[in-house]
């Protein structure tokens, strides 16, 4: 039941970059191919997982005052693992994502969860809060790339999808990916700057839309059922 | 070198703008930006941070991890060496010089987690730089960071009394809206090259 919920709270009520509003720099930046949004989301998940894990053990010994500074050295070194794990296995990724992999670092998901879930839950309640949470801020960044990447060039799943030899995924980024329509007809300032302020600003306005709605019916239904029992008792 | 450190600090101030092309600083960018005044002291705090941040971290990069080959340590040593920089500097102030310190006093601890700041110093690192243009670069990607805040709040406070929009983009996304128009017209400069 509770891990239901913590799955919903980090895919969408709670989702850390739609409804928390934090790591939103390398949101903007990255998006620009689903090869970097996919690894980049997978390796914000990885770290925050094992993060909340290493902080929520040993919360009850963190002194209150230096916490902050503890909780970056671990932070810090979880990150240097997963970019040296990069830069050896997956160096085209490594490159492509650049200075963004040492800066999750400051990334504040990590740093807010830290601060918000694991002082105060159990290790397995942390561990799944970092899934969770590692899983929605991946979701928003693939959405991103989806978008900027088929309005910007018409593209679908660039560097991580060939088709020239059969549907395969490649992991090296040097699929071509699926052209929907020709590049020619892309708005290609989709895939500048301006782009990823813009496509993140209209997502978050249709999640605070929908947000909204969802709550204003749910209070409706509330009402509806007061006054069914009001009646009923009259 | 002259010519070098001009297209350096005309590199970092308009044509790689830390936040127009860049993405580095968009947290402390949309959090403190609602007024020109708190957006002046942001920005002037990460300009001095930034200038200190480069220098130090050059000085120990060179001397102490890659003389000792821990260049693996990076990331660790600079994000440390940042936030302890942010509170000397703050104790600094607080005895030394009250008056900058009520005015740049609440932005200081926000700038331990401002990407911008280790995000100079990893670049820094990665472009070789040396002393010189390392500071140069700390310093003038501050100043950007700085045009580009101060812009931004002018604009945020127009929007705030005037403009006319859905709903639904109240708050962050009106913003967000507002900032990608302002990188468009940073985008005037992409593709300049100086003395190159």
């Amino acid at each position: 039941m509770n891990i239901k919920k913590q799955f919903k709270e980090g895919l969408i009520t709670n989702n850390p970059v739609l409804v928390q509003l934090i790591g939103m720099c390398a949101t903007m930046a990255i998006t620009t191919t689903l090869f970097n949004g996919v690894g980049m989301g997978l390796s914000v998940l990885i770290i925050l997982t094992c993060c909340n894990v290493a902080i929520s053990a040993i919360r009850k010994i963190i002194p209150n005052e230096i916490r902050l500074a503890i909780f970056v050295v671990i932070i810090a070194g979880f990150v240097t693992i997963v970019d040296l794990l990069l830069q050896a296995f997956i160096p085209a990724l490594s490159a492509a994502l650049g200075v963004f992999i040492p800066l999750i670092v400051v990334n504040c998901i990590i740093i807010g969860r830290a601060e918000a879930f694991c002082q105060k839950n159990s290790v397995g309640a942390s561990f799944f809060d970092g899934v969770f949470q590692g899983l929605g801020y991946t979701l928003v960044l693939i959405v991103m790339c989806v978008v900027r990447e088929f309005l910007g060039s018409g593209k679908f799943g660039g560097g991580l999808i060939d088709i020239a030899n059969g549907f395969r995924f490649t992991l090296d980024g040097t699929g071509a990916g699926i052209q929907l329509f020709p590049a020619d007809f892309g708005a290609s300032i989709l895939t500048l700057p301006f782009g990823g302020f813009l496509t993140l600003g209209v997502l978050i306005a249709v999640m605070q839309f929908a947000l909204t709605r969802s709550k204003k019916k749910k209070e409706m239904k509330e009402l509806a059922a007061k006054n069914a029992e009001k009646e009923e008792e009259e | 070198m002259l010519t070098n450190i001009i297209s350096i600090s005309l590199g970092a101030i308009l044509i790689n703008n830390f936040i127009f092309s860049q993405f580095l600083g968009c947290c402390p960018f949309l959090g403190c930006s609602s007024k020109v005044e708190t957006a002046t002291g942001m920005g002037l705090a990460v300009v001095f941070v930034m200038g200190l941040a480069s220098a130090i971290c050059w000085v120990i990069n060179e001397y102490v991890l890659m003389a000792l080959n821990l260049k693996f340590l990076q990331t660790l040593t600079f994000i440390l060496v940042i936030a302890a920089l942010v509170q000397f500097v703050e104790m600094f102030l607080k005895k030394s010089i009250p008056s900058l310190y009520s005015a740049l006093g609440i932005y200081l601890p926000l700038i331990t987690t401002n990407c911008a700041v280790l995000g100079v110093v990893l670049l820094n690192v990665q472009n070789n730089y040396n002393f010189i243009e390392s500071v140069v670069y700390g310093i003038t990607g501050g100043l950007g960071f700085m045009l580009a805040i101060v812009l931004f709040a002018s604009v945020r406070e127009r929007v705030d009394y005037t403009a006319e929009y859905p709903k639904c983009f109240e708050g962050f996304p009106i913003c967000l809206v507002s900032a990608g128009l302002l990188a468009l017209a940073f985008m005037g400069f992409s593709g300049m090259q100086i003395f190159s």
